[in-house]
Order: structure tokens, then C-alpha cells, then sequence
């Protein structure tokens, strides 16, 4: 027998058992709905938690300061903590991170191609000629590194230089949000403004970020840090350090070379714990997946319980089917079918069964986790990979759980099957 | 070469202590193109005699050949190609898919043959004109009269152009009108040159076919040629 044939064989089998699954599953409209509902439970809480985990995932990735891959930071207080908020108190003791020590980190860290410190300070007011908004722009106190670390670019203009740093000017940076908003009908830089009611030359506008929805991620002010510190003084929750590896490849080194030199300024003793926080983005998110993984486990073992309920559920709908089917199949086996045409269509009503629960199961899952994105104000999110797994489980639920009826219905014997009443 | 050759075919059923012999050392050859009726009292074995020549079951004992093959050895598979193959059969009660249209239910030896779509659907809408049931390939069994339904068995024993025909009482569920249509269908293929052999109950039936074998108790009592039938 040549190969095409082979394939025109398998093919029509194919077909033959695909209709019949779905004429029989149509002939029992209810019965097959109540089988398959299993099935779509059992998918849809899989699917459900696994998209409002990704919406979650994305909303806490929207939310952190936009670090760079290779650039980690330091700060007093952790930037996102999950779970249990007991250990405030610990924070809260720390010694502030201060200028001196960013300074000591810039001096020493070999392995740094960019080292910033940073501050936040209170919302203040802009005020131009064209102008004045509301008091909730972001002050950001920065030194020249962290525009580097932060993977800010200027559009315009240009960053400030050691001098501004060191002699404390009265400059800025604009986000280009707030660029935009004060100064609408021409370039910013070279420009007077007012914060809170004192004069700043504007010397530059950094490219727009703007991905986020958020919308006010460009909605800030930079000044120099020391400038900042003499006007407002250090806020309780300290300064911040943000470090930017050479390379990918040295980056643990960094991080390992960074916690020594902070560990030594501050004389934390060998073995006691660090007396701040090292991060980075990929160590937030990890947190965060280490966090919701209680969830995901729960959730898997929940739906597995519910697809093995529904798999033993569909093995006995199909006994049922093979039983009221018995005629049938002795006319099929009368006209040629082998046993195996015989086993291969009942275990593909199985699996057909299986799937349109898992299909059903996976867009309600999608959707319903959605509503979540959807309150959050971030884009929505599909989980292809569970997506593919839960289909990929269900016909392997189909397939388990069809097979011992499909194996009964292909060892009846033709004669008694095509007598029977 | 003749297309059936049993030897010393025995079947027996085991119920529980009792053994039954429905049939007995039966040895039997039907040339291509004949025409056989097969007669008997009922219990007499001629339904199991039927399901060994069309390969459904096996004997316990003894020898067939069908067209040359040596059917006693085979296995299951090879036993469903044969059927697919070489025989058609037209049971009492049709024994259609009665959720399929009638041009289903015979294409249905065609997808286990693995025939392609199309050519497939011809030769099915072939066969349906050939039982005068061209108008009628969309019907499902319920929505046909039960000549029409049969005449579906027919066209679906025929689909592959087997080298023969079993009909084992196809009149036996129709009235006397109905059944001799039917019995004039198969006089018609017969003088095609189809071999075909029925099982009957009915002298008047049996007279349409060219030799008349009579069972009794799982024995040949009688195996006679007659001339050419009425019709
Ligand atoms: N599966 C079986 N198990 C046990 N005995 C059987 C089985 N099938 C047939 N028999 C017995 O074999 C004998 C022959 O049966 P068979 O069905 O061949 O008779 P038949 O001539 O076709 O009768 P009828 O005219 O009533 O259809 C009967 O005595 C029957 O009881
Ligand atoms: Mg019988």
C-alpha cells in the first residue's frame, strides 16, 4: 500500500470519527452540556487565576521605577513588599542612606559604569508665563549618574553637569509630559520657571517614556540633589543609590561588590542581615511570583481535582454512549470497520467532548480575568502558554478517561452487537 | 474456481455444560454468479452459516476459502478488510445509522476502504440510483418507508462492488408488495452478474433464486439447481 493512500485512509477515518463525535454530542444537546461542564470549570479557574496573575504581574511591572536590565538600587525601605507587613519596624530603624554614602558607593564601585543618587521630595507647583498647575508634580532630586542608570534620554537641551551638581544651581530637567503642559508654544530649555515659588533655569526635556496608561509618568521635575537637600533637607525615608553594572555578565559581581562597600561603610558585622534594601526589577517580580505561587498551586490542585471529577464524569457518559451505540457498531464493523477505526472514534467523541469544555473554559477564563485588567487600567493580558496547556490537558483527560469505553465498544462482538435490541 | 468452498465446517456454542452444534460438518461450494437460497426451519443454523460465509464469525472447525483466500486463519483485522472487500450484506432489519442521511449510511464501507471525498460521494450517489433512490440521498432511515430503507441496505451492501452478496431474510420485516420489489432488485443484480446468497423462510422467495440449499439441524439436508425463477 503506497503512502498516499496511507494518508487518504488515515485522513477519511480521521473525518468519520470527528462527524460522528459531533453528531452524537449534537443528538444529546443536554447531556453532553452537563458532561462538558466539568471540563469548563476545571479550565476556567486555571485560566481565570492565571490571567488576573498576569494582569497583577503587569500592573506591579508598570508600577516600579523603570529600571534598566543591567541597573539594581538601594534604599532604606523595600520599593513593593507582598504579604505580611509586620516587619515596618525593622525598616523604619534603619539608618537613612545619606549623600555621603552614595558618594562613597560612586567613588568605590569599579564594576559600575553609572552610579545616580536620587530623592523624591513633595508634590510641588509649576508656575510659567503660560502656566501654573496643580501641586502634585513629582520633585526628583538627581545626580549626574542617574540619568544614565535610569535610561533617561534628553530630547532636548542637555543633563546636568558635575558643576550644577556640586555648586547646587538652580536648574531643571523636565519630564516631557509637564514639558508640554507649561511651556505649549515653544522649546522649554534656556526658560525661567517657578517650584513652589522660587526660580529654576530649565536646561533640558527628557524623551518621552509614555508607555505606561498611568498617563502621568512623565509628570515630573528634576533638580540637582544637593539642591534639593538644601532646600527641603533629607525626607525621612532617605536617598536612594541606583547602580548600573559595566555589563550583563558582571552584574552579580556588582551587586555582590556594592552590598560590600555598603556593608562596610555602614560596619555591618559578618553574617548580621543588610541594613537596607538591594533591588532590581527582576528581583521584585521574582518576589511577586514567589508570593502569588501559594495561589497557582492552589488553584492547579483545585482544577485538578475538577478535571478528574469531570474525566470520570465523561467515562461514564461514554459507557452510556457506547451501550445505547451498540447496533451501530456492529453495522460498522459489518461493513469493514477494524477494531482500532472502531476505538479511534470513540475516543475521539471523548476528546471532542473534552475540548469544546477546554475551549469554552479558556475564553471565559480570558475574559473573566480581563475584568480585572480592566478595572486596573492595564492592557489586557492572554496567557497563551496555560491557554495551550489547558486545551493540551483536556484531550489528555479525553483521551484517558475515553479510552476504557472506547476498548469495550471495539471488543463487542459484531454478531451479539448487530442482534442486540 | 469456485468464489465460496467450505469443508467440514462445524460451529458450536458453549452454554454452560450444553454444547450446540448449529451447524455440522457442512461442506459446501457456490460458484461465482450463482444464485442461492438458503431455507430451513428456524434454529436450523442458516443465520450462522450466513455469518461464517460473511466473515462475521469464525467456525470452530473446518476450512473456508472465499475467492481464493484462506478466510479460517485469519485474524480479526484481516477479517474486516474481507468484509469490507469481498461481501455485502443486507440484514432483516437494515441495520442503518439512523442518525446519518442515506448517502452516508452507504458511504460508509467506503471510508473504512479509505476512498477519497469526492469520489467517494459518487460512487455512493451511483449506488443510490442504481436502487431507484436517487431522490431520496438526504432521507434519514426514519424519514423512508421501509422498502426504501432496505433498497439503502442494498445500495450500501453493493457500494464497493463486492464479489458477494448476503441477505439474510431481507423481506422478512417488509410486506409482500415491498418484498418482492426488493426481490426483484436482487434478480436484477443477480442477472448482472452479482453472486448472491439469501436466507429465507419463504418458498415463494426462495423460487427467484437458481439453487435452494435446506438446513436442518446444523446439516445440508437437500442442495437442488432449478430452473430460472418467475420475474
Ligand atoms: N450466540 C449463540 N449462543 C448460543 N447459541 C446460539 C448462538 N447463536 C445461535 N445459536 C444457536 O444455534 C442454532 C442456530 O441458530 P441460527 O441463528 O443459525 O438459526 P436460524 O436458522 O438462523 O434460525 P431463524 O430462522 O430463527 O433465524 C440455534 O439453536 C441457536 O440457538
Ligand atoms: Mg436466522
Amino acid at each position: 500500500m503506497n503512502s498516499r493512500r496511507n494518508w487518504s485512509f488515515f485522513f477519511a477515518e480521521l473525518h468519520e470519527s470527528f462527524s460522528m463525535a459531533l453528531t452524537a454530542l449534537t443528538a444529546h444537546k443536554l447531556r453532553s452540556a452537563l458532561t462538558l461542564l466539568g471540563v469548563l470549570i476545571g479550565v476556567f479557574s486555571i485560566i481565570v487565576v492565571m490571567t488576573a496573575m498576569r494582569v497583577l504581574e503587569r500592573n506591579v511591572e508598570n508600577n516600579l521605577s523603570q529600571l534598566g536590565s543591567r541597573t539594581f538600587a538601594i534604599q532604606k525601605w523595600p520599593e513593593v513588599q507582598f504579604g505580611n507587613n509586620s516587619d515596618w519596624e525593622k525598616y523604619w530603624r534603619r539608618k537613612n542612606i545619606t549623600l555621603e554614602l552614595g558618594e562613597t558607593v560612586e567613588k568605590k564601585a569599579t564594576l559600575a559604569s553609572a552610579v545616580g543618587i536620587e530623592g523624591t521630595f513633595w508634590g510641588g507647583q509649576i508656575q510659567t508665563r503660560y502656566a501654573k498647575t496643580a501641586p502634585t508634580v513629582q520633585l526628583l532630586g538627581e545626580t549626574t549618574g542617574s540619568f544614565e542608570a535610569r535610561n533617561w534620554t534628553v530630547e532636548e537641551g542637555r543633563i546636568f553637569n558635575d558643576n550644577d551638581v556640586d555648586d547646587a544651581r538652580d536648574v531643571c530637567v523636565l519630564g516631557a509630559a509637564l514639558a508640554k503642559s507649561i511651556f505649549p508654544f515653544g522649546s522649554p530649555v534656556g526658560n525661567e520657571l517657578k517650584i513652589n515659588g522660587i526660580n529654576y533655569n530649565v536646561v533640558g526635556v527628557l524623551a518621552s517614556k509614555g508607555a505606561s496608561l498611568g498617563g502621568n509618568q512623565d509628570n515630573f521635575v528634576i533638580v540637582p540633589l544637593t539642591t534639593a537637600l538644601n532646600r527641603y533637607g533629607l525626607r525621612w525615608n532617605g536617598l536612594g543609590i541606583l547602580v548600573q553594572a559595566r555589563t550583563s555578565a558582571v552584574y552579580a559581581d556588582c551587586e555582590e561588590q556594592v552590598r560590600g562597600i555598603l556593608r562596610a561603610a555602614r560596619k555591618v558585622r559578618p553574617g548580621a542581615a543588610d541594613d537596607f534594601e538591594l533591588f532590581s526589577n527582576d528581583s521584585l517580580i521574582e518576589q511577586f511570583d514567589k508570593f502569588t505561587r501559594a495561589v497557582r498551586i492552589g488553584v492547579v490542585v483545585v482544577s485538578s481535582i475538577a478535571l478528574l471529577a469531570a474525566g470520570v464524569g465523561i467515562m461514564n457518559i461514554m459507557l452510556v454512549s457506547v451501550t445505547e451505540r451498540t447496533r451501530e457498531i456492529g453495522v460498522r464493523r459489518a461493513v469493514g470497520a477494524k477494531r482500532r477505526n472502531i476505538m479511534g472514534q470513540f475516543i475521539m467523541e471523548a476528546v471532542v467532548l473534552c475540548e469544546i469544555g477546554g475551549v469554552i473554559g479558556v475564553v471565559l477564563g480570558i475574559l473573566g480575568g480581563n475584568i480585572l485588567a480592566w478595572f486596573m487600567k492595564v492592557p489586557p493580558a492572554v496567557p497563551v502558554d496555560w491557554s495551550v496547556l489547558g486545551l493540551l490537558i483536556c484531550s489528555i483527560v479525553g483521551v484517558i478517561f475515553g479510552t476504557y469505553p472506547a476498548y469495550k465498544a471495539a471488543n463487542l462482538d459484531p454478531i451479539e452487537s448487530l442482534r442486540y435490541e | 474456481m469456485s468464489l465460496i468452498h467450505l469443508r467440514n465446517i462445524s460451529r458450536c456454542y458453549q452454554m454452560g455444560a450444553e454444547t450446540i452444534h448449529a451447524l455440522r460438518d457442512v461442506s459446501l461450494e457456490i460458484q461465482r454468479g450463482e444464485y442461492v437460497a438458503i431455507m430451513g426451519p428456524s434454529g436450523s443454523g442458516k443465520s450462522t452459516l450466513m455469518n461464517l460465509i460473511g466473515c462475521l464469525d469464525t467456525p470452530t472447525a473446518g476450512h473456508y476459502e472465499l475467492n481464493g483466500a484462506n478466510v479460517s486463519e485469519m485474524d480479526d483485522n484481516q477479517l474486516a478488510e474481507i468484509r469490507n472487500r469481498e461481501i455485502g450484506f443486507v440484514f432483516q432489519t437494515f441495520n442503518l445509522l439512523s442518525r446519518s442521511n442515506a448517502l452516508h449510511n452507504v458511504e460508509l464501507p467506503l471510508i473504512y476502504n479509505g476512498m477519497a471525498m469526492e469520489q467517494r460521494r459518487r460512487v455512493a450517489l451511483d449506488a443510490l440510483a442504481q436502487v431507484g433512490l436517487a431522490d431520496r440521498v438526504h432521507h434519514k432511515p426514519n424519514e423512508l418507508s421501509g422498502g426504501q430503507r432496505q433498497r439503502v441496505a442494498v445500495a450500501r451492501a453493493l457500494v464497493n462492488k463486492p464479489s458477494l452478496l448476503l441477505a439474510d431474510e431481507p423481506t422478512g420485516n417488509l410486506d409482500s408488495r415491498t418484498g418482492a420489489e426488493i426481490m426483484t432488485l436482487f434478480e436484477e443484480l443477480s442477472r448482472k452478474g452479482n453472486t448472491l446468497v439469501l436466507v429465507t423462510h419463504e418458498e415463494d422467495i426462495a423460487k427467484h433464486a437458481r439453487r435452494i440449499i435446506r438446513l436442518r439441524d446444523g446439516l445440508i439436508a437437500s442442495d437442488e439447481k432449478q430452473a430460472a425463477g418467475p420475474g
